[in-house]
């Protein structure tokens, strides 16, 4: 301890950590960022709407307005620089009331004052030809053309894998469990296996930012953030191009609806729920929060085919009572830096929530110097699905791995699997290949691919196949070996209706 | 570009089936595409017996099963390409063409004169339920645990229950407990279970698991790993019961809960697919709504038994053979109805006056009956009927059509087929 002393430790490897320790790599500094989970993108990011937001939502004059506006405004060439799927699809807040018009025009005023450009009105005609599958009562709707669609997965694992190649370190399965202030000045951190000491602290971690922030504020000015989970279904690739825009819904007395957008990776999205929790990591699904999706869809859309259905999952905002992003130095706390309380529009703002948090840290660290040279990302891993024919033959020539496809859905080969593991922070998990070059992702789940993915995560990674996970230690393939339970067992199978033995204690070990 | 008179993809025992008819005896050149390292597709990992007492008259395992096609293809000298991946299937003026990517080859373009599809199925994901609850590590499709424990020599879980009936959640079911598992339960959605009779006492019943109709699991509960899950009674309509709910603690949920008809490929190609089977809808040489493209074994409809597979494939094969031979048929099809009492026929058209002295056509019911007829009509005629003390949506049936019956009838609109007392 104190050996090495970083000038600045991220917590938290989401979308935020991860583009905060982007820009630091810029920097002539020592940067850290610890993660409780095993790889980057275990948190909110990868659980949410995957919607850059125009930035006609939030109040006129909050962090959160200024910071989406200019995060959507970045997010395009951000994307184009490190290879991430990106689609500038416009959205459309559609009304379905026309006593409730007002409310268009209300946000349509919002979003002008918050600096967004190209907004405007649609009637029922140009709705209906902008989005033909539009629900019949839909009366009119705000058209905003800078809204995007992203993939957050590529994003998170882009932002980090810059930061890491220029000098970031980051450590996995670190959870942060004390901080505590340094005699001097700074502050050491805590994890299971280390104390780690830091002349900045940023917190970047989530839903748990609160705390971190409540372990080092003062008394008075503790943080609380709620979860607030959202609900969602995926709709298979032949549902994708049921709507062409993202749809949200008009909020009306009835509630907010839920919205129904292509992906980049050319599925539909449908939801979220809204709903207040205790549990931080309560990303489950319930009967009640789907059926409500399902429900609400019909409202904007007509005819979402929840039949091409390969999925359903659930995220968590960090919601804070003030309802605007908590970005700055803790008062009484020199040196900690809050990024917390990120709820949507999060993925959205975070490239300027990147340069406004490093801003706030170079300030602290006394403006250390901008490198020279910033390496760029590791050029992409090759998606054959959208090489040509004489490119992905001259690919499988140079290495045949990329003529061996793995992952049927996606039309992923054993190459794409092997660059995601061998990359800078590559893949350590089934989830984690998932995350890079979406082997499993499609509509079987992995049900075909998984078994072939484990394989060579275990021949890459040089471990045994059963201690492949799924997303880090405790979700492992299997438990054991056929028949280990009878090993040592008096050599006959139990009699037809007994129970098995108990689990050996190997299983107790492998958790 | 490569040409062959028939190019197979897939080399299951449909495709496999299909290539040693279509090689008619060395008079085609024949190729089989296949993406897996070795040909016998599902089969390969079907270790249990019971394969084969149709078409060999014996009980053989499903490699065994598999190899005896796989041989059979080979002595045919029919090629195969393994470790090829059929990207596209398309229909020009010069006949079909598929392309496919390799390691060895990269991406290639092969010409047919006809386009055998045999790619089998794939499993109805978890996903696809929306099972409410957490997404965690322990929950397995019952082909992929089959993969897991019956290739790897891997046991998924200890303690397990099994949501759907279908064949390969039943063989499962029996394949853990021998391995060193327990199976609390299986829990089926419909009042009847979608796999067959002999499986669900083979499996099940020897061995004291016991088997819940209408109940289905309405929660996953663990982070990391499945700690339990809830199941459910549910309702006629299969909606679940509030407060029928059983905490089952495990550590394993094993989904079989429908295969689907791997039809990728054959939407792409523009192939009319059936709503209720998924699959092609095809005519009585299992020929597909695009010229020259046929399909047959799983990807055409789910089968339950592999023997009728071969069989169907073998039909296929000699048709598609005789496509590129130059063969054509009368040019005028009548549709097959499914009517009351069944949910899908295939074929779902018949060419009268092209069709083979006897034409199975193969059909599931709807429901659970007893004492019932599977009847033919035509035009008001019974052209065939088929006595039955009990029909179940879970075992596939047949009737058998005559050319000679439906000749004589002189002039056929349509030929329905439908439960009758
Ligand atoms: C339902 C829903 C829909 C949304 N839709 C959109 C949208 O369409 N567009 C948009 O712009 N935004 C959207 N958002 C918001 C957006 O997803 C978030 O704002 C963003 O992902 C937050 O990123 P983050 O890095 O702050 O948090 P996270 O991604 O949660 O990252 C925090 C990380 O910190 C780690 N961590 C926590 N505690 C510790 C600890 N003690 N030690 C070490 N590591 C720790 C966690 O493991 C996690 O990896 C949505 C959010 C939700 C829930
Ligand atoms: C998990 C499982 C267990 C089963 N257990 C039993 C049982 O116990 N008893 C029984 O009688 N029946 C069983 N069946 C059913 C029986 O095995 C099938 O009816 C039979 O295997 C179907 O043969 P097929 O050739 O149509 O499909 P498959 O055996 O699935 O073969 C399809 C082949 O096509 C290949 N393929 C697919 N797409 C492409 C492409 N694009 N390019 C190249 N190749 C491709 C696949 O790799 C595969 O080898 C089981 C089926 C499944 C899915």
């Amino acid at each position: 301890m104190g050996e090495s002393c970083y000038d600045v430790i991220v917590i938290g490897a989401g979308v935020c950590g991860c583009a905060i320790a982007r820009e630091l790599s810029r920097r002539r500094l020592s940067a850290c960022v610890l993660e409780a989970e095993e790889d980057v993108c275990c948190g909110t990011s990868k659980a949410n709407s995957a919607i850059v937001h125009a930035g006609f939502d939030a109040a006129t004059g909050t962090l959160m307005a200024r910071l989406n506006v200019e995060g959507s405004r970045l997010m395009g060439p951000l994307c184009e620089e490190l290879g991430v799927d990106y689609d500038r699809i416009g959205s459309l807040v559609v009304c379905v009331d026309g006593a409730q018009r007002g409310g268009l025009d209300a946000l349509l005023a919002r979003g002008r004052a918050n600096g967004v450009a190209d907004l405007r009105i649609v009637e029922r005609e140009e709705l209906r030809a902008l989005e033909p599958n539009v629900a019949d009562a839909a009366v009119a709707a705000l058209w905003a053309p800078t809204g995007a669609i992203v993939n957050p997965f590529q994003l998170t694992v882009a932002l980090a894998e810059t930061a890491a190649v220029n000098g970031v370190e980051f450590r996995f399965l670190s959870p942060v469990t004390g901080i505590a202030r340094r005699p001097d000045a700074g502050w050491d951190v805590t994890t299971p296996s280390d104390t780690l000491a830091a002349r900045v602290v940023v917190n970047a971690a989530g839903v748990h930012a609160d705390e971190l922030h409540n372990l080092v504020c003062a008394p008075g000015d503790r943080l609380e953030i709620a979860p607030r989970r959202g609900q969602y279904h995926v709709l298979d690739v032949t549902a994708g191009a049921h709507v062409r825009h993202t749809v949200f819904a008009l909020p009306t007395r009835l509630g907010k609806g839920v919205l129904v957008t292509p992906t980049t990776g050319g599925n539909l999205l449908v939801g979220p729920t809204a709903e207040d929790i205790e549990d931080k990591g309560g990303v489950d699904t319930t009967a009640d929060g789907l059926a409500e999706v399902v429900r609400k869809a019909a409202l904007t859309v007509r005819g979402v085919p929840f039949s091409e259905r390969i999925r359903t999952f659930a995220g968590l905002r960090a919601h804070q009572a003030g309802h605007d992003f908590v970005i700055g130095e803790v008062p009484g706390a020199p040196g900690f830096v809050n990024c917390a309380a990120i709820e949507s529009p999060g993925l959205s703002a975070a490239p300027a929530i990147g340069r406004m948090v490093t801003g706030i840290v170079c300030e602290l660290l006394g403006g250390p110097a901008e490198k020279d040279e910033l390496l760029p990302r590791p050029a992409p891993i090759p998606d054959v699905a959208r090489l040509s024919p004489e490119a992905w033959s001259a690919l499988a020539a140079a290495r045949p791995e990329y003529g061996r496809v793995v992952c049927r859905c996606r039309t992923v080969t054993e190459g794409q699997v092997v660059d995601a593991i061998r990359r800078p922070l590559g893949a350590r998990s089934l989830d984690g290949v998932k995350r890079r070059v979406e082997a499993g992702m499609g509509r079987c789940q992995g049900g075909f691919c998984s078994p072939r993915v484990a394989q060579i995560l275990a021949r890459e990674l040089g471990c045994d196949l059963a201690a492949v996970t799924l997303s880090g230690p405790g979700s492992e393939l299997a438990v054991g070996t056929d028949k280990d339970a009878w090993a040592g067992a008096p050599g006959v199978p139990a009699a037809p209706g007994t129970p098995a033995p108990a689990a050996p204690a190997g299983e107790e070990a492998s958790r | 570009m490569r040409r062959y008179d028939v190019v197979v993809v897939g080399g299951g025992p449909a495709g496999l089936a299909a290539a040693v008819a279509a090689r008619a005896g060395g008079r085609r050149s024949v190729a089989v595409i296949e993406r897996d390292r070795e040909l016998g597709g599902i089969l390969n990992q079907c270790v249990h017996s019971g394969f084969g007492l149709v078409t060999f008259g014996e009980e053989l395992t499903g490699p065994e099963y598999a190899a005896r096609w796989a041989d059979a293809a080979a002595e045919s000298g029919a090629e195969v390409l393994l470790g090829s991946m059929v990207l596209d299937v398309s229909a020009g003026p010069e006949g079909p063409a598929v392309t496919c990517v390799s390691a060895e080859r990269g991406v290639e373009r092969i010409g047919a004169g006809a386009v055998v599809l045999a790619m089998g199925c794939r499993e109805r994901p978890a996903g696809a339920l929306g099972i409410p609850g957490f997404r965690p590590a322990g929950v397995f499709t019952a082909g992929c645990a089959q993969r897991l424990v019956n290739r790897e020599g891997l046991l998924p879980g200890r303690e397990v229950v099994i949501l759907g009936s279908g064949d390969i959640g039943l063989i499962m079911a029996r394949r853990l407990t021998l391995e060193g598992a327990h199976v609390a339960c299986v829990a089926e959605l419909m009042p009847y279970s979608s796999g067959l009779k002999r499986n669900v006492v083979q499996c099940l019943d020897d061995f004291g698991i016991p088997l819940l109709l209408s109940h289905t699991v309405t929660r996953v509960e663990g982070r990391r790993r499945v700690e339990a899950v809830e199941v459910s009674r549910v309702d006629g309509a299969g909606r679940p019961v509030p407060g029928t709910g059983v905490r089952y603690p495990c550590d394993t949920l094993l989904l079989s809960v429908g295969l689907l008809p791997e039809n990728e490929l054959s939407r792409a190609a523009g192939v009319e697919l059936s709503p209720v089977t998924r699959g092609p809808v095809v005519d009585d040489s299992l020929m597909t709504s695009v010229p020259g493209v046929f399909a047959c074994g799983n990807v055409l409809h789910v089968h339950d038994l592999v023997d009728y597979v071969s069989q169907e494939a073998t039909r296929a094969g000699e048709c598609a053979g005789a496509w590129a031979d130059g063969a054509r048929g009368s040019g005028r099809t009548v549709p097959v109805v499914a009517g009351t009492g069944v949910r899908s026929a295939v074929p779902q058209r018949v060419d009268v006056a092209r069709m083979p002295d006897e034409l199975v056509v193969r059909l599931r019911v709807d429901g659970v009956y007893e004492r019932r007829s599977l009847v033919a009509r035509a035009g008001g005629e019974v052209v065939a009927r088929r006595r039955r003390d009990i029909l179940v949506p879970g075992e596939m049936e047949q009737v058998t059509l005559r050319r000679e019956a439906l000749l004589g009838l002189g002039g056929v609109d349509a030929i329905t087929i439908g439960l009758e007392a």
